[in-house]
């Protein structure tokens, strides 16, 4: 951003007429409305692309894009969503906008149900919620001046901002850092940075509540990723915004975000406050995506042994594995990660997981101890001195949780919550134990055969390959009987 | 390319004369060209360089520096084409092991490419063939350089496929590419490409198409092929951190020329040139703690029709009024040497650069 352009920008931000004069009392909205209140829920959000064959075109099977989540945006706070390619975190995008249909779940947005709500029901709404899109080539219309579709979102909405329109779009475009008099260019005059901005310009237009971003800086270089990203910071501070940024690199996320949100297979595995997610990750999925970025320092280049290799591929959303969909690549994954799902809890405050043996933290299914095969093989990819650490950490941080739950106990009454809670545990554990674990032979080939099952069919994956291959490594394998309590 | 010598002020001797290097891979002067409606386009504009034999030099730069272009140019790639009288204009010297390679006979060259020298390309979908299977295709990179019959080629493929981790090599060699995960793909197009054990091998951006656990897998698997083959390596990307994982010298790109050189710690530690500054603030890092604001580079990369007069990076740099009279606008920087094999092109003198370095970017990075 030019420092003119920005000078003014700072000038003009505090006001804001875009809304002035819009209906049901929108424009009070950036008086930081309640900051910290909840603007979106999302609760057991699904969405399931169906595939269809043949040619009565019959539903054989779906792919589980998005397939359960929960979560909240707050006002004025900015949730960062990360994940591998195809973890659904696009399509979770779409849906909190409403540009796809929700297959289950609900979607409020201040309060509000807007899961099912028609294109009539959704227009008001629209102006509240924008989004920037990840290319910045094909999200503008090439025929259409910069000024024709920057000014669109109040065609659409019909509102007329105070002195006109183009005097408000030329505004917005000196609020991005654009000069204002490329008001009549055409999209291919300008750089993917400056595209980007006019993205962004477009969405700022209606002076929305929330803004999803998808990717809004990956398809630029380094040196104008920053720019956008001091822009996106700038304009959050100024106008009060809250965003949902959905992005796959790690840094930038860790940079824009307050919460971050780790999605892998249409699930979320954390959510949790950026810097406990940074500092103290709690799910081995979160721990490996962070130990895989790779660091600009030579100094690092030996150390090598830090990082976690995760073997293969994420397996196919069309059959996810049972239980906890990332134990085929888990290096800690147990018969309890086959068979039964994680919930996603929050253990620590700030710091949702959903993990049966998190990181970090005390093991929340301890009686459970014997490694499926498909982790052992995992777990020769991690780093020994990673596994050492994680080990370690872990034990401290149960030792410390028993130390406070003791603590509680003697300084409460009786009924303390660590007693509750240990005694819930144990139950449930102990009807999970006799669920699942049955004698040896039988339980260890069971889990394999379902990660073979799970990256099935119809897109042949390394996945498939390796878990084929892992069965028959099972079959030699010999393991002892999980050691059960009780 | 007449034409070319006589506009051009620092053209190196007529091409075959001059003596060979004793590095394995030398560049000198490397000029790439290429006429348009619009004028020349300087892709690359002057670029020497040299890599020994189990090395790895990183090429980092924006979109539209000329990493790519320059990596084309040492395979060849952009004289084996003729698009009619619209070639690309290419002066310079590449030594390649003794051989000049840009004033050799394309035939020759030919039997070098794949062999000597090989690539990996960003994209394996577009760079695997469609309609073969994989097998098909790494039997044909091996049977071209040699004479054996398919039996044994196809041995060779399973082999390599087995070499850079695919499962079941000896199945998986029978399949499409569009059967493989991304992952996978980029895996067999390293089989191919060291399947002649090349001595040479050139990565253009070799994971910036994957996921950063996939990255890391192919980025220990390159690290771990060129210990075994001994190769001098290039890697082409804009992402510092993937050079800083593998690369031992580092060359930074601007508007097709080289801005600095030097061995990785060097342009980490004690980078000399602003546009590695920019760079450097650009990135937020997850090895730190969490920065308040990041340091961009302001404006965009220049046109290379038209680039900035003297320093191209000038109109972007902040301290573009540092020495005096102008000098950044008139007159181009030349190399000149910073450190022991460090090099930087910047008009301002050393110890200018040492202390805004020292007081002012390191602090804030």
């Amino acid at each position: 951003m030019s420092d003119e352009a920005k000078a003014k920008a700072e000038d003009e931000a505090v006001t804001i007429p875009a809304q002035s004069d819009g209906s049901a009392g929108t424009a009070t909205l950036t008086e930081g409305a309640a900051r910290g209140e909840t603007l979106l829920k999302v609760t057991g959000l699904q969405k399931h692309f169906p595939i269809k064959k043949g040619l009565l075109q019959r539903q054989v099977g779906a792919v589980r894009a998005v397939d359960g989540i929960d979560f909240e945006v707050r006002s004025g706070e900015t949730l960062g969503v990360v994940g591998e390619s195809g973890c659904g975190k696009s399509t979770m995008g779409r849906l909190i906008t409403r540009l796809l249909e929700p297959t289950a779940g609900k979607v409020e947005f201040e309060g509000k149900d807007i899961t099912h709500l028609g294109v009539g029901g959704m227009r008001p709404l629209r102006r509240d919620v924008q989004m920037i899109f990840q290319d910045p080539y094909s999200s503008l219309n090439p025929r259409h001046t910069i000024g024709t579709i920057v000014s669109a979102p109040f065609k659409l909405q019909g509102v007329e901002p105070e002195g006109g329109i183009k005097k408000e779009v030329q505004r917005l475009l000196s609020v991005v850092g654009l000069n204002p008099e490329h008001y009549n260019r055409y999209p291919h005059e300008f750089s993917g940075g400056q595209r980007q901005r006019i993205g962004i310009a477009r969405a700022l237009a209606l002076n929305p509540k929330l803004v999803v971003a998808d990717e809004p800086v990956s398809a630029l270089d380094v040196s104008i990723q920053a720019q956008v990203v001091n822009l996106l910071d700038d304009l959050q501070q100024e106008l009060g915004l809250t965003y949902v940024i959905i992005a796959h690199d790690l840094s930038v996320v860790r940079h824009v975000s307050d919460r971050i949100a780790v999605m892998y297979l249409g699930k979320i595995m954390e959510l949790a406050d950026r810097d406990l997610l940074y500092k103290s990750p709690m799910h081995p999925y979160t721990k490996a995506l962070m130990s895989a970025v790779p660091i600009p320092d030579p100094a690092r280049k030996a150390a090598k042994s830090e990082r976690i290799l995760l073997k293969g591929d994420v397996p196919s959303p069309i059959s996810p594995p049972s239980g906890c969909r990332f134990h085929t690549r888990c290096w800690k994954a147990t018969q309890i990660c086959a068979t039964t799902e994680p919930p996603l809890k929050e253990l620590r405050p700030g710091q949702q997981v959903a993990c049966h043996h998190p990181e970090n933290f005390e093991d929340q299914a301890p009686q459970d101890v014997v490694l499926l095969s498909d982790a052992k093989e995992a777990a020769e990819l991690v780093a020994e001195d990673a596994l050492a650490e994680s080990a370690r950490t872990s034990a401290a941080v149960a030792a410390e949780v028993e130390a406070a739950e003791t603590e509680a106990a003697q300084a409460e009454a009786p009924e303390a919550e660590g007693d509750t809670e240990a005694a819930e545990k144990a139950a449930e554990s102990g009807k999970r134990s006799t669920e699942s674990a049955k004698p040896t032979p039988e339980s260890v080939k069971t889990a394999p055969e379902d990660g073979e099952k799970s990256t099935g069919t119809p897109k042949k994956s390394t996945g498939d390959a390796e878990s084929t291959e892992s069965a028959e490594s099972a079959e030699s394998a010999d393991e002892e009987p999980p050691a059960k309590e009780k | 390319m007449t034409e070319l010598s006589k506009s051009g002020a620092a053209v190196g001797e007529p091409t075959g004369t001059s003596a060979a290097p004793s590095a394995f891979l030398e560049v000198r002067d490397l000029k790439v060209h290429f006429p348009t409606d619009d004028g020349l386009v300087k892709s690359v504009d002057g670029l020497s360089f040299q890599l020994e034999r189990g090395k790895t030099l990183g090429i980092v730069g924006e979109s539209g520096s000329g990493k790519s272009v320059t990596s084309l140019g040492i395979m060849g790639l952009h004289t084996a084409g003729q698009y009619g009288k619209r070639k690309a204009q290419i002066s310079g010297e590449i030594w390649l092991d003794g051989t000049e390679l840009l004033s050799a006979d394309p035939d020759h060259v030919r039997k070098l490419r794949g062999r000597e020298m090989a690539m990996i390309f960003q994209d394996p979908l577009s760079a695997l063939h469609p309609y073969y299977t994989i097998g098909q295709q790494i039997v044909e990179a091996y049977r071209i350089h040699h004479d054996v019959d398919k039996k044994t080629a196809k041995r060779r493929a399973v082999e390599m496929l087995d070499r850079v981790g695919i499962p079941q090599p000896d199945k998986r060699v029978d399949s499409y590419p569009h059967e493989f995960s991304g992952g996978m793909r980029q895996r067999a197009m390293i089989a191919m490409s060291l399947v002649n054990n090349p001595e040479l091998l050139i990565a253009d951006e070799p994971t910036t198409a994957l996921d950063v656990t996939v990255q890391a897998q192919i980025l220990d698997l390159i690290r771990d092929l060129q210990k075994e083959f001994g190769s001098a390596v290039i890697i082409i990307t804009h992402d510092l951190g993937v050079v800083a994982e593998l690369a031992d010298d580092l060359l930074v790109m601007y508007g097709g020329r080289c801005v600095e050189r030097g061995p990785a710690e060097k342009v980490f530690y004690e980078p000399r040139h602003p546009y590695t500054w920019g760079l450097l603030g650009s990135m937020p890092r997850l090895d730190r703690d969490q920065q308040e604001r990041l340091i961009p580079v302001k404006g965009s990369p220049p046109s290379l029709i038209n680039l900035p007069s003297g320093c191209a990076f000038n109109p972007r740099c902040p301290y573009a009024d540092v020495p005096k009279d102008d000098v950044t606008r008139t007159v181009r920087p030349e190399l000149t040497e910073v450190g022991s094999k460090h090099w930087a092109a910047c008009h301002m003198s050393q110890e200018q650069r040492e202390r805004i370095w020292t007081e002012e970017i390191a602090p804030k990075l």
